[in-house]
């Protein structure tokens, strides 16, 4: 029995289906991300899981305990808002003691878990401060410390990221991770950044349309996405349209080229399909032929990213983008040039219709 | 879940009752001018009284000539101070909130005092009541320009002006006023209700103006003014209805009140 | 060198035209304050230098000591409770329409015709008002009425009666609600919606959500359209004329009969009326407008 069970929740509003055939079980001190765009569900989960709204269907439990129909107040779940919802009117101090005073702790036991929470996320001397003296992402530790006052049995964080600027989100995130470790608190994190997501995370739920697209470790999501949506969300998809010759042999012909993936494939014969492919599977130069495919393109813009060099080239009328890696001997590939390149056969993910 | 609207539904419904009796009852007073039946008998009285027609356009004609020069005084100035002298803002906005320190009542004691003695004996004239009316409409009329100003990015219209060859008139009638419009007509619309419904002003100056007009009426009447309340209220939801469509839209909504 | 002296040059030579275009700049807002001055500003000043003058021109704080005399004591005193009483009873019933229309979970068109009626309500005060509380309130009013043919009550005989302190507040509120309401919505609006999840989520009550949370956060808004809201009733005259014909002894009332002929028997004591009431009306809304600054600070 897992800490965190989530069983065919679906939620609508009105007619309009928010969630749908939601299924999770997340262990005791797991960090799970929901990944996907805007409007795919995956706040909306997250709120059913606080208390904020009820699910049309299906079943919550924590620990095992049902609490789909627990009023908010009284699941001793924590939540980090996207935009700290820190109380105005109290100091720093007096939010993070918030929780413990409305369930009538004694004061001293209050000063004590405020003072262990300030260090704990590294603002010992900021107790007496009201939030509209603290910048974003002292508010939002302020947040985070607020939460885990109350030792709740799961943190939730909706975004809490989105509002900083990018240098702190790197920095705070890391942190956060190091916190959630530390104190092995089953954490739940929404967000529509895929890197934050990958970093963070132990799992991710990606999540598009109110459904489910796919549950994996990041590297499980990254290298065997399971569904288009997941390939082209999550990292850079190059996508090259191409047609089944010979599907039980894996035969394709992209741009005039035959090309093999692993077999079988299960479109048919004649089937127009994407091969999509990651920029860092391609390479410069002729591949070995069993266990390589090689094209031959023309280079349209090279990049210097610092650590990677990312060339663009054109093959007929695709543009297709491909990552080296830096190295201080690298001679750059010149724009103009007309060049081989190739990819591994079984890094070719096959999908399904073309991307015109 | 249903019990939490409880309360609020109490309230609204208490609230209903006290706002919207008051209104019943008038106009059912209204319909009692004719012994024994109900009739619009008082509003055809209201309607057909000349002293009614003349007091009603007196004022309109007064509210006129009250959002024009207000107008002319606020929108170059309000441009004015927004665009290059903006130290002065909070002087504008003490002196347009001046009017709810200094109610109409002390306002016109004062003006008294000094125009009805030589040399400026004003009071014989009704460019007086209108000067009261525009020092009335002070805050209002700031507070719809101002927001439309800040709304609409004065600075950089200016410049394309500008840049374009336009001389400062031609820049606040050409291109500040049309992107006013919204806001001078809600300033305008606002000054009409309050200059309609004013009595105080114009009681104690001495002039004909619709307010004494209904003070007069109230006094030998019963049931006339009731229907002449009837009719000013109608008359301040046209003018406060006209407002809200015309505002469709934009955000700011602080409506506050005229004539107390 | 010769570098210092061309600085000099060109320092000095700027000077001159920015001195000439930063007047042409304030020639740009004269109409306004002379307007103002000539309209507002001196008729205020003058009053104010008259309440410290005696008739014969001589400085004197006479007029100011007269004040306290029982009968123009009265007429603050009672102007003073009718304000605090339509101001208090407007503080609890707008907020409370206020706020259910907001948050209480209606239809969105509860919350849009309250606040339309309420910009209404508000600029329905004065005679019209008056007239419309006598129908409904007055000796033959429509509730007296139903008090009396339903009921067998007559209203009047127990001592109520339009004409009065109560009958003024009742009628006062009609624009105090409103105005209320229009001001104290954009508060509750900003009483973000987290805020409330957040304390739920910490395990907190409805009770302590309001005591710990929302209400320090509205206090100062409250507070300061309460004060307000006194300001706006203080200063009233129409509706009290128009209702009482001059029989209530407000103070506005008092200045409007000193206006028609010195009742006071000293234009300097009126002098020094008018200013007594400013006073309180700039305390009034001196406070008022500090305290919402607070609010803004927090909320937005």
């Amino acid at each position: 029995m897992s800490f965190l069970e989530l069983e065919n929740i679906r939620k609508s509003f009105g007619t309009s289906i928010a969630v749908e055939l939601f299924n999770l079980q997340a262990e005791q001190g797991e960090f799970v991300s929901f990944l996907g765009s805007s409007g795919c569900g995956k706040t909306t989960t997250l709120r059913m899981i606080a208390g904020f709204e009820q699910p049309t269907a299906g079943e919550i439990k924590v620990g095992g305990q049902n609490i789909t129909h627990q009023p908010p107040n009284k699941r001793q779940i924590g939540m980090v808002f996207q935009s700290y919802a820190l109380f105005p009117n109290m100091t720093v101090g007096d939010n993070i003691g918030f929780g413990l005073k409305v369930a009538g702790k004694k004061a001293v036991e209050i000063k004590g878990r405020v003072d262990e929470m300030l260090r704990l996320v590294d603002l010992p001397a900021m107790g007496k401060r009201y939030p509209h003296q603290l910048s974003g992402g002292q508010q939002q530790r302020v947040a985070l410390a607020r939460a885990i006052a109350i030792e709740p049995r799961l943190l939730l964080l909706d975004e809490p990221l989105s509002a900083l600027d990018a240098k702190i989100r790197v920095s705070l995130r890391n942190e956060l991770r190091a916190i959630q470790r530390r104190l092995g608190i089953t954490t739940i994190y929404v967000t529509h950044d895929q890197e934050e997501a990958m970093s963070l995370s132990d799992r991710i739920v990606v999540m598009s349309k109110g459904r489910i697209e796919q549950i994996g470790t990041p590297f499980e999501i990254y290298n065997y996405p399971a569904t288009e949506f997941v390939a082209s969300f999550v990292g850079t998809l190059n996508m090259l349209s191409a047609q089944v010759v010979n599907a039980a042999k894996g035969e394709l012909i992209l741009a005039g080229k035959t090309i093999f993936v692993p077999a079988p494939l299960n479109q048919p014969d004649g089937a127009k399909v994407t091969v999509a492919l990651r920029p860092e599977n391609l390479e410069l130069g002729q591949g070995p032929e069993a266990t390589h495919n090689t094209l031959s393109a023309k280079i349209v813009d090279v990049s210097f990213l610092g650590a990677v060099v990312r060339a663009r080239l054109k093959l007929l009328d695709k543009t297709f983008a491909m990552d080296i890696f830096n190295s201080r001997n690298l001679a750059l590939p010149e724009v103009g040039a007309e060049t081989l390149v190739s990819f591994p056969k079984e890094s070719a993910l096959i999908l399904a219709g073309t991307d015109a | 879940m249903k019990k939490q609207r409880f309360w609020p539904i109490l309230m609204i419904v208490l609230g209903a009752i006290y706002f919207l009796l008051p209104l019943y009852a008038t106009f059912e007073f209204s319909l009692r001018e004719r012994r024994g039946e109900y009739s619009f008998d008082s509003y055809a009285n209201v309607l057909a009284d000349s002293q009614f027609r003349d007091s009603f356009i007196y004022s309109v004609v007064l509210a006129l000539a009250t959002i024009v020069v207000s107008l002319l005084l606020i929108v170059p100035t309000a441009f004015w101070v927004h665009l290059k002298l903006p130290q002065l803002r909070p002087v504008m906005e003490f002196i347009t909130l001046l009017p709810f320190v200094i109610p109409p009542i002390v306002l016109v004691f004062g003006l008294i005092r000094i125009y009805s003695r030589p040399p400026f004996v004003l009071v014989s004239s009704p460019a007086l009541l209108v000067a009261g009316y525009v020092v009335l409409s002070f805050p209002y009329m700031y507070r719809s320009v101002d927001t439309g100003l800040r709304a609409i990015d004065v600075r950089s219209l200016t410049e394309a002006g500008q840049s374009l060859g336009a001389g400062w008139l031609t820049i606040l009638f050409r291109v500040i006023f049309p992107n006013l419009r919204i806001s001078l007509l809600n300033g305008a619309f606002l000054t009409f209700a309050i200059v309609l419904g004013e009595f105080t002003l114009a009681t104690m100056l001495n002039w004909p103006a619709f307010g004494p007009y209904l003070a007069l009426i109230g006094q030998n009447r019963a049931y006339e003014p009731a229907a002449l309340a009837i009719l000013s209220f109608g008359l301040t939801w046209i003018c406060i209805g006209l407002i809200q469509l015309f505002s469709r839209g934009s955000r700011e909504q602080t409506q506050l009140a005229g004539t107390r | 060198m010769a570098d210092k002296a061309l600085e000099k040059g060109v320092k000095l030579a700027a000077a001159r035209p920015r001195t000439l275009r930063i007047n042409l700049n304030w020639l740009g807002v004269v109409p306004f304050f002379l307007f103002s001055l000539l309209f507002l500003i001196l008729p205020s000043l003058f009053l104010l230098v008259g309440s410290f003058q005696n008739e014969a021109g001589d400085f004197t704080l006479a007029n100011i000591g007269d004040l306290f005399q029982p009968f123009i004591l009265n007429s603050y005193w009672l102007s003073i409770q009718v304000s605090a009483v339509t101001a208090l009873a407007g503080v609890i019933f707008g907020f409370g329409l206020a706020y259910a229309s907001i948050r209480g979970g209606l239809p969105r068109w509860i919350r849009g015709g309250l606040m339309t009626f309420s910009g209404v309500a508000s600029n329905f005060a004065g005679i019209p008002l008056a007239f419309a509380f006598i129908a409904t309130l007055g000796r033959t009013g429509f509730i007296t009425m139903i008090f009396k043919n339903v009921l067998g009550l007559n209203l009047y005989d127990t001592g109520f009666s339009l004409y009065t302190f109560l009958g003024l507040s009742l009628t006062y509120m009609y624009f105090q609600f409103p105005l209320m309401v229009l001001i104290i919505a954009p508060a509750i609006d900003g009483l973000k919606q987290q805020w409330r999840e957040a304390s739920e989520n910490l395990g907190a009550t409805n009770f302590q959500f309001w005591r710990y949370v929302a209400l320090p956060i509205l206090t100062p808004a409250l507070l300061g359209t309460g004060v307000l809201l006194f300001g706006n009733a203080f200063g009233a005259y129409a509706t009290a004329f128009a209702l009482t014909g001059g029989s209530l002894n407000l103070v506005p009332i008092q200045i409007g009969a000193q206006i028609r002929g010195d009742v006071l028997h000293n234009p300097n004591l009126g002098y020094a009326l008018a200013f007594g009431m400013v006073v309180i009306m700039a305390i009034s809304i001196g406070i008022s407008l500090l305290l919402q600054r607070r609010t803004s600070r927090w909320i937005q």
